[in-house]
């Protein structure tokens, strides 16, 4: 066997595992649930067909459309809220400690993700609740009581809940890896601080932190937990819908409706945000 | 053996006398687990636990492996996706056993196993779709009302008499609903009038949900089990329209300040009936149990579960539970004589069974409430 054929065979051997497993677990499951749109419940048996019912149903249907806004609407803001609150963190982080107490930092970030995210945000319930310590704490001052469980803010917090530790993690990480000697050039130059971080330390931490807030949108976008026991399914978002979907007389197809449609809108998000962030400035 | 290498065996003796000792063993054990019959339970949660099944077990040598749904729909949803045979015992609404039998999903049962004679009310032995063509399918084992649940330090035993109380101008935001549209929606239908609350026509249809619509800007969230009994136990929700004792007498045993009760329109029963699955290799170990839950033990098991309190249906059962426990007997009105007897409630007219639509698809009915959440 020549050389190349044995490198290319090492090479396949290797990419193979991942391939077949992707193959197997990703392509054909959404494959089949893609099929499985076209296929009619009749007394609650999923019956084979091609038929275009359940499509016609959801997109003709308002309620979706308005749980599709609703759902892009809490996911766009929890990730312009993680990214925004992450920042100066990920920046302190980054710059302004030392070795060991980044390690430190970003095990205790870590840390969260040791317990269940279910309970954490049954957690989040005592403290939203009308008679929580938020609640309490806002009547102090005059403003409450005021709950925040059952509504999009209760469901903004389980967002962040799930994904601003990630966020802070994966933004710490792209400004730590940013070349210093750019940033020393900028005070060299006479650059102000806060130009520094907009001009210097963000374009250079482009592609970072667009990541971050991508994992944040995706997380957020396909959450059922939060905008359920936090939220209070009011209105209900895109996943609560395919549970319901599911629930009340098996329509699985119209779910694999829904679940096609918040693939597709998070391939086209990715894309766009991936094509922006290795964009070159022109 | 030599006494040297019982007191002070080597590492060659520990294994060689520790394998004999294990392959003659062997026999003993493989018989107790071959013993063991492992049945398969498709039930709402609670009814696996071992507050109401270990004695059974115990006694059989039987471990359940319990698989819990949450709805009707759900239900024929697990079954409808596992391979016949899966489960042993299925619990189901009443309403949904014709559709069970329908599609082939439970075998026949011989209604001469069961106490029939011992019900506690005559309906209850020929239960809508529990029989077809004189042949028997399902056997109720529980009930229980729903009606009006609430906060009893924001709404008045008065005010609770008729689900209008839900429009209570002071309870704005704090109106749940149980989160599945046939026992919210069979609550409207008896506030406005429809003495079949489930099978009613078109015009009377528009009317549920009209009124239910009316109630939405009352709404404070849709709960499944866990969410209702938080929403209810931490005073976020002062009244909850969907559900009735099943949560709130758990909460009451724990002394929350709650309260169920049948208002003036009328309540909903529940009916939760045990069918043996179609293919099940434990047939007879299954009806054994399903006998076990007719019996007065099993009847108190059923009544007190731990998950959720239900009403007996024999009345060797509900002897027992007013032997057993005297206070839940009284606190859910089984005793005879009682103004809250359920059977009692039923033979007044103001129990309807829970039904699924009879003149509208259930597709029609979850369609609306899905977008009455969604409003």
């Amino acid at each position: 066997m020549a050389e190349g054929q044995r490198r290319d065979f090492y090479a396949w051997f290797w990419r193979a595992p991942l391939l077949v497993w992707q193959l197997l677990f990703f392509v054909v499951p959404l494959a089949f649930m893609f099929v499985m749109s076209f296929w009619l419940v009749k007394n609650y048996r999923m019956t084979p067909a091609f038929a275009f019912d359940n499509w016609a149903k959801m997109l003709g249907w308002n309620i979706f459309w308005s749980s599709y806004a609703y759902t892009m609407a809490l996911a766009v803001a929890a990730t312009i809220l993680a990214s925004v609150l992450a920042f100066p963190a990920a920046y302190g982080l980054a710059f302004r400690v030392t070795d060991t107490t980044r390690r430190w930092a970003l095990f205790f970030l870590i840390i969260p993700f040791f317990t269940s995210y279910l309970v954490r945000v049954y957690a989040w319930q005592v403290v939203l609740a009308g008679n929580g310590v938020i609640s309490a704490m806002l009547g102090w001052v005059g403003l409450g009581p005021i709950s925040l469980l059952n509504t999009p803010i209760g469901t903004l917090v389980g967002y962040l809940t799930l994904s601003f530790p990630l966020v802070v993690i994966l933004q710490t990480i792209s400004l730590a890896s940013i070349d210093k000697t750019l940033i020393e050039a900028a005070h060299n130059m006479g650059c102000s601080p806060l130009r520094t971080v907009f001009s210097v330390i963000i374009p250079a931490a482009k592609v970072g932190l667009i990541v971050a807030g991508l994992f944040c949108f995706i997380l957020s976008f396909g959450d059922f937990v939060s905008p359920y026991y936090l939220g209070g399914s009011k209105p209900p978002t895109l996943s609560i819908m395919i549970v319901d979907s599911t629930k009340s007389g098996q329509q699985w197809p119209r779910a694999a409706v829904i679940a096609v449609v918040m693939i597709l809108s998070l391939l086209a998000i990715a894309f766009t945000a991936v094509k922006f962030a290795y964009r070159r400035r022109g | 053996m030599s006494k040297q290498t019982l007191l002070k065996p080597n590492r060659r003796d520990i294994l060689k006398y520790g394998v004999a000792s294990t392959a003659l063993s062997m026999p003993f054990v493989s018989r107790a687990w071959a013993q063991t019959v492992e049945l398969n339970m498709l039930a709402w949660y609670g009814h696996g636990e071992p507050d109401v099944v270990a004695e059974f077990e115990a006694a059989n040598n039987v471990k359940f492996k319990p698989k819990y749904y949450a709805g009707g729909d759900n239900m024929l949803a697990l079954i409808s996706q596992s391979p016949p045979g899966t489960y042993d015992v299925i619990l189901s609404d009443a309403e949904f056993v014709q559709q069970l039998n329908e599609a082939g999903y439970v075998d026949e049962l011989n209604a001469a196993d069961y106490p029939f004679d011992d019900f506690l009310f005559d309906e209850w032995k020929q239960f809508p779709g529990h029989w077809k063509d004189g042949k028997l399918f399902s056997v109720m084992v529980r009930c229980g009302h729903l009606g009006v649940s609430y906060n009893t330090t924001a709404v008045s035993a008065e005010e609770a008499q008729s689900y209008k109380c839900f429009w209570k101008p002071e309870l704005k935001g704090k109106v749940g609903h149980f989160d599945w549209h046939l026992p919210n929606l069979g609550q409207m239908s008896l506030l406005n009038g429809n003495a079949s609350p489930f099978d009613i026509d078109e015009a009377a249809w528009g009317k549920v949900k009209e009124t239910t619509t009316s109630l939405r800007p009352q709404v404070g969230g849709f709960f499944d089990y866990g969410g209702t009994f938080n929403g209810l136990k931490n005073g976020e929700m002062l009244a909850m329209a969907g559900i009735g004792d099943w949560i709130t007498g758990v909460l009451e045993r724990d002394g929350a300040k709650v309260a169920s009760v049948v208002p003036k329109e009328g309540g909903i029963q529940f009916t939760e009936s045990w069918s043996i699955g179609k293919g099940s290799k434990n047939a007879d170990m299954a009806k054994k149990f399903i006998q076990y839950m007719l019996s007065p033990e099993g009847q108190v098991h059923s009544a007190r579960m731990a998950a959720y309190p239900g009403f007996a249906v024999t009345k060797a059962g509900r002897k027992a539970l007013n032997e057993k426990d005297p206070k839940e007997a009284q606190r859910t009105g089984q005793v005879d004589g009682a103004a809250n007897d359920p059977v009692t409630l039923i033979k007044e007219g103001r129990i309807k069974y829970r039904g699924v639509p009879a003149q509208q698809g259930l597709e029609v009915w979850n369609d609306f409430w899905s977008e009455y959440k969604g409003s």
